[in-house]
């Protein structure tokens, strides 16, 4: 299964080479032609079979991790985290450094010897450390160097009877769904954009999207999901088992309100379960992509994620599969009403 | 098998305090290939006998707990999520975005979720978060996991072994099943050694919550003397010399009122003679394991304490120097070599 395959590549912001080497084998043989940009973005050409306007489709393959900031007398990592993470969920937590995936914990003090205060207090990322068996500074230096990019250590494992559990869904869910679309044809050029850096600010989104200057982009995305005890109803953003998610706002694009209506209503005509991103937290490249040149029309379909930026997302399968579908379908369709779509806002 | 082996199989057992059963005899049967006679007690004990061959032979109870912390199931709610209470002494500020293997009618598989940051109350951030606030995510809707999951059906850390650079091992239960491994090794170095005392194994229960275990066994096998093994708190940035020891440096042996003072020296002495390395702790009282059983129960158990550093004790990534398993069970091996008579007298004040 490739998201099994793609969330067990490590790829944080910064070090995407493992996910950009699987993907272009992947896609080598779909596409007309691709290329490695200057930052490290996968882009992707399939030639269309008629019209000339161009769609883009994005997903980044990098994730969320860490980065060795530092070595302590007796052996033990100091760390940085490279994209949004929670410290709260950090202590006690597995993971791999670097190329040669040399294993360490995040360590805490035991319950045993910590004083009352210290028992109800989150513990800042600053004040961990990742012990990984070494012994002296030299030792963790050679083993684990300054700048050396840790991912958490977290297999792909189903959950129930439709879900998986995996690290990185976020956004290895949305490389799976561009793969699966190159293996289509469709009227109008096709750009697949793999980007890096999406976790540290949208960086490889912005380049990518300025080299292609597209017509349409559909950024595929894994998003937040909070659909969990002790939150309100209206602050889930988004439900398992729902199906695709639509954004209309998040923190950094408004996506084009013709467009989702149109891809909406493709989901309708073709029975796939599709629900709105109910919250306006979190952003993605399509706030960048938007904003290109003299700027794209632009939404994004995502598959909601529990637990997001951890070791332990969870994904619904039907939710993936609504994804793929439904990014699939509207391709196709857009092939089919290029006319009308010319004379409408959206081309 | 070899300690790492050994070790890799015990720390997947789960054995919840009070629900050590089917762990005890799969334990048991790691036991049989060494032992003349074993037997699992009404308390889940595995009780394991190397006969001496010295008729007034005394006994030498080794004792290793088996159980682990870990939770029961309290709630389940109609999306499927599953509400916990702890057995144990569980830090909550590990459990956030850990997988838990539910015990139900078959193992479910789950993660505990954490309410996203932006959602967090403002009077909450900086806060840990209450155990009663957690719920596990199986990915299975509330009537579906009903069929498999009950209401005190046991739960415990997912996490399998890891072993990392020299010769460390990192996982889940490795308090205490580092020293039942131990147990093993000793065994292992004692296969062809005519040893005058009868050497009496304990892979004890519920030492988590009460000690209940090892009281009970006590009680009812009446050793001698008692060899407590146990784990102890490997040193880290945040924990100072007096109350932690470096992996890699052999058993801690403490030093204090619980602990008989001829029995220690006896083991200071042989670690030096056999150039087996140890550390000294001084423990002022309670010494937190079952050693401040064993010394009052019945009519009273002379009892020593060696202890394997066990760094980030009562989380899933608990981890341990392999040698120090080595060291630990050379020792008592050296010490369980003496006669009868060496033991009688050290046991006399």
């Amino acid at each position: 299964m490739l998201i099994k395959e793609l969330t067990e590549l490590n790829g944080v912001s910064g070090n995407e080479n493992d996910v950009r080497d699987y993907i272009i084998k992947k896609i080598e043989n779909l596409c007309d032609s691709y290329r490695v940009d200057s930052i490290g973005n996968v882009i992707a050409f399939k030639r269309g079979s008629g019209s000339k306007f161009k769609v883009m489709l994005s997903a980044h393959m990098d994730e969320v991790g860490f980065i060795v900031s530092g070595h302590t007398d007796k052996g033990f990592i100091k760390f940085k985290a490279v994209g949004g993470i929670d410290d709260r969920i950090l202590p006690g937590k597995r993971v791999v450094i670097g190329k040669q995936k040399i294993s360490g914990v995040i360590g805490i003090k035991p319950i045993h010897q910590q004083e009352r205060e210290e028992r109800e207090k989150i513990i800042k990322i600053k004040n961990l450390y990742i012990d990984i068996g070494a012994e002296s500074k030299d030792e963790a230096e050679k083993l684990a160097p300054l700048g050396e990019f840790i991912a958490f250590d977290s297999d792909f494992v189903n959950l129930g009877n439709n879900c998986i559990k995996a690290k990185a869904l976020d956004d290895r869910v949305g490389c799976a769904v561009l793969i699966e679309a190159l293996k289509h044809s469709y009227d109008f050029d096709l750009y697949v954009c793999f980007t890096v850096q999406e976790e540290v600010g949208l960086r490889g989104a912005q380049v990518a999207a300025y080299s292609v200057m597209p017509d349409i982009a559909l950024i595929i995305e894994g998003t937040t999901c909070a659909d969990v005890p002790n939150v309100e109803k209206h602050e889930y953003s988004t439900i398992l088992g729902n199906g695709a998610a639509l954004t209309i706002m998040d923190r950094t694009c408004y996506c084009d309100r013709e467009l989702v209506q149109y891809l909406y209503n493709v989901a309708v005509q073709n029975n796939i379960k599709v629900q709105y991103k109910q919250t306006t937290t979190g952003g993605n490249d399509a706030g960048q992509i938007q904003r290109t040149g003299t700027g794209v029309k632009t939404a994004s379909i995502s598959v909601p994620c529990r637990y997001i930026h951890s070791p332990v997302s969870v994904m619904c399968r039907s939710d993936y599969e609504a994804v793929e579908r439904l990014t699939i379908t509207a391709l196709h369709q857009i092939s089919i009403d290029k006319g009308v779509l010319k004379n409408s806002i959206i081309l | 098998m070899g300690i790492k082996e050994n070790l890799e199989y015990l720390s997947q057992l789960v054995a919840i305090p009070g629900y050590e059963k089917d762990a005890a005899e799969k334990c048991a049967i790691l036991f049989m290939d060494w032992c003349d006679k074993v037997s699992v007690d009404k308390f889940f004990n595995v009780i394991s006998v190397k006969k001496g061959c010295n008729k007034a032979a005394k006994k030498l109870m080794i004792t290793a707990h088996i159980d682990e912390i870990g939770f029961l199931v309290n709630s389940i709610d109609e999306k499927g999520f599953v509400g916990l209470t702890n057995v144990g002494g569980i830090d909550r500020k590990i459990l956030l975005a850990q997988e838990v293997i539910i015990h139900g009618k078959q193992d479910i598989t789950g993660v505990i979720g954490a309410t996203p940051p932006h959602l967090l109350k403002a009077e909450d951030a900086g806060k840990a978060v209450k155990l009663m606030d957690l719920r596990v995510d199986t990915g299975y809707s509330g009537e579906e996991l009903k069929k498999y999951v009950s209401i005190g059906d046991t739960v415990s850390l997912k996490s399998r072994l890891t072993i990392m650079n020299r010769q460390k091992a990192s996982g889940k239960s490795l308090d205490n099943r580092a020293s039942v491994a131990c147990l093993l090794e000793i065994l292992r170095l004692l296969r062809d050694v005519n040893h005058e005392n009868d050497l009496i194994f304990i892979a004890s229960t519920q030492e988590e919550t009460n000690l209940a275990g090892i009281i009970t066994a006590s009680y009812a096998l009446r050793p001698d003397a008692a060899i407590v093994i146990d784990a102890c708190h490997g040193d880290i940035p945040d924990l100072s010399k007096d109350v932690s020891s470096t992996p890699g440096k052999g058993p801690e042996i403490s030093i204090g009122p619980n602990l008989q003072p001829k029995l220690v020296s006896k083991l200071f002495e042989l670690g030096k003679e056999y150039g087996i390395p140890y550390q000294k702790m001084v423990e002022a009282g309670d010494t937190g394991t079952e050693a401040w059983a064993t010394q009052v129960s019945a009519n009273g158990i002379p009892t020593a304490l060696l202890s394997i550093p066990v760094r980030y004790m009562h989380t899933a990534v608990e981890t341990v120097n392999l040698e120090d398993i080595k060291f630990t069970a050379r020792l008592v091996a050296e010490f369980a070599k003496q006669s009868s008579e060496q033991l009688g007298e050290l046991l006399c004040l």
